[in-house]
């Protein structure tokens, strides 16, 4: 890949873990509050059903991880495996891809 | 793949807080995709829902669980330490990062633990 | 704790072994007096680079008990409490013969990543002037001191796993020049250090900062170089 290109790969796994950072702060605080308000379904889905304040968070939310994850899988892959090139990247596109349809589908489930 | 170092060169704070942060990174993304597709289940109403969490409920989903957000406050600390690093040029500082990720990871595990007991 | 040192030290090619020897031990010794010991007093066909032997040349690295050190500036005492010396080649390096690894690679990534000033100016005009406290020549004094010793390049896991990875020494001196004014090739060296091989690769291990024998921090240029090749991209200048 170019200069260019993998700079702004780069900076979008930064750009990405920056909006992570309060996304995760704001789960992990969410995580004891709803283990601790109880985990069945039906008090999970009363809080958050039809809340859009945190459909439009968690959206969010999906569509970071679906940057940042394979971004950061790539180093990885190259270094670990020495897998590098083409078809790396077109796997890690398939992977971003996945990550966004599942994340999405999760968000209109429990949001929706 | 040359020969390289062993932990005699390896064994110092940052090479540690690399490596937590790029098996928490991988755990994740293993994680993620099973994390979406449990929650998807919420679509097909709260009863299939319920049946799958009820599931989760086994102790050792839980410490499995736990052991996940771990990671996750783990390499969300790594990472503002990496941030820092990258953008702050925080010389000095360096070492006193790694405490601190170390701590909130820490912090949080047993935070996390509190609200499950 | 014995008269002698059990000191191993590697023999051959890239398949080689270590070769046992009984060294003497003295008080305030180098590994550097042990490696001459045992080359004029034991084996005369051991093959080791030094030129100073006073902590100033950096010809004399070697992987110490897998670590890479000066072996000049290395005390016995230091490093082998139980007289116990395991000395090889630098890693990362193909190896030339016993402790002396090939550095071309080594250099040749230094040219890659354009580390050479680049004049702007000729002998008749006037002198830059560069102000000695200014941010960016603080930061080029923090980092310009380095002598090519290769002992960060060896100590970097990235430069294991990435062939192509032009290394921290390369790019410590590729930031010591894209944070001096008077340089007049900005554009090219930024493009030269960015990507999979250049600066985007480090992963901060900072074990380059951990072993540099002067105290240097080729993490900290490595971030600057980030920074700058950003500002670059953000700025459509790459």
């Amino acid at each position: 890949m170019t200069a260019r290109a993998d700079t702004r790969l780069w900076l979008a796994q930064r750009a990405s873990a920056a909006l992570l950072g309060i996304c995760v702060l704001v789960h992990l605080a969410t995580m004891i509050y709803a283990v601790r308000s109880g985990l069945s379904a039906t008090a999970i889905l009363s809080r958050t059903h039809g809340n859009l304040a945190w459909l439009a968070f968690y959206s969010t939310f999906v569509l970071a991880v679906s940057v940042h994850v394979p971004i950061g899988l790539r180093s990885v892959l190259a270094e670990w495996l020495g897998w590098r090139g083409r078809s790396r990247d077109a796997a890690l596109i398939g992977f971003a891809a996945l990550l966004a349809l599942l994340g999405m589908r999760a968000v209109l489930g429990v949001f929706g | 793949m040359r020969p390289g170092n062993d932990l005699r060169a390896r064994n110092h704070p940052a090479y540690w807080a690399f490596l937590v942060h790029r098996i928490s990174g991988l755990a994740l993304a293993v994680f993620l995709p099973l994390h979406f597709w449990a929650l998807g289940h919420a679509l097909a109403g709260a009863d299939r829902l319920e049946a799958f969490l009820r599931w989760t409920d086994q102790p050792l989903v839980k410490f499995a669980e736990w052991g996940m957000v771990v990671l996750l406050a783990a390499h969300f600390a790594g990472g503002l330490r990496i941030l820092a690093l990258e953008f702050l040029a925080w010389r000095e500082w360096q070492k006193k990062l790694v405490a601190v990720a170390a701590a909130f990871s820490l912090a949080y595990a047993l935070a996390y633990a509190l609200a499950l007991i | 704790m014995g008269a002698n040192l059990q000191v191993r030290v590697w023999r051959g090619g890239a398949d080689g072994a270590f070769q046992p020897f009984d060294v003497p031990r003295q008080a305030s010794q180098t590994v550097l007096d042990v490696v001459t010991h045992i080359q004029r007093a034991l084996e005369p066909s051991l093959a080791y680079r030094f030129a100073c032997r006073v902590g100033m040349c950096g010809s004399c690295a070697m992987t110490v008990n897998g670590v890479a050190r000066w072996t000049c500036r290395t005390h016995v005492n230091k490093v082998a409490p139980d007289g116990r010396l395991e000395i090889g080649p630098l890693r990362n390096l193909p190896v030339i013969r016993d402790l002396v690894a090939d550095m071309s690679e080594f250099f040749d990534k230094w040219a890659a990543a354009r580390g050479s000033f680049v004049p702007t100016r000729t002998r008749r005009e006037e002198f830059a002037l560069v102000a000695p406290d200014s941010v960016a020549r603080q930061q080029v004094d923090a980092a310009i001191e380095c002598i090519g010793c290769g002992v960060c390049y060896s100590s970097c896991d990235v430069v294991t796993w990435n062939p192509a990875y032009l290394g921290p020494a390369a790019l410590n001196r590729a930031w010591t020049l894209v944070q001096d004014v008077r340089d007049g090739a900005r554009a090219e060296r930024l493009a030269a250090v960015a990507g999979d091989a250049g600066c985007h690769a480090c992963h901060t291990h900072m074990s380059c900062t951990e072993r540099c024998p002067k105290q240097l921090s080729p993490t900290a240029g490595i971030a600057g170089l980030k920074r700058a090749v950003a500002k670059a991209a953000l700025r459509g200048e790459l």
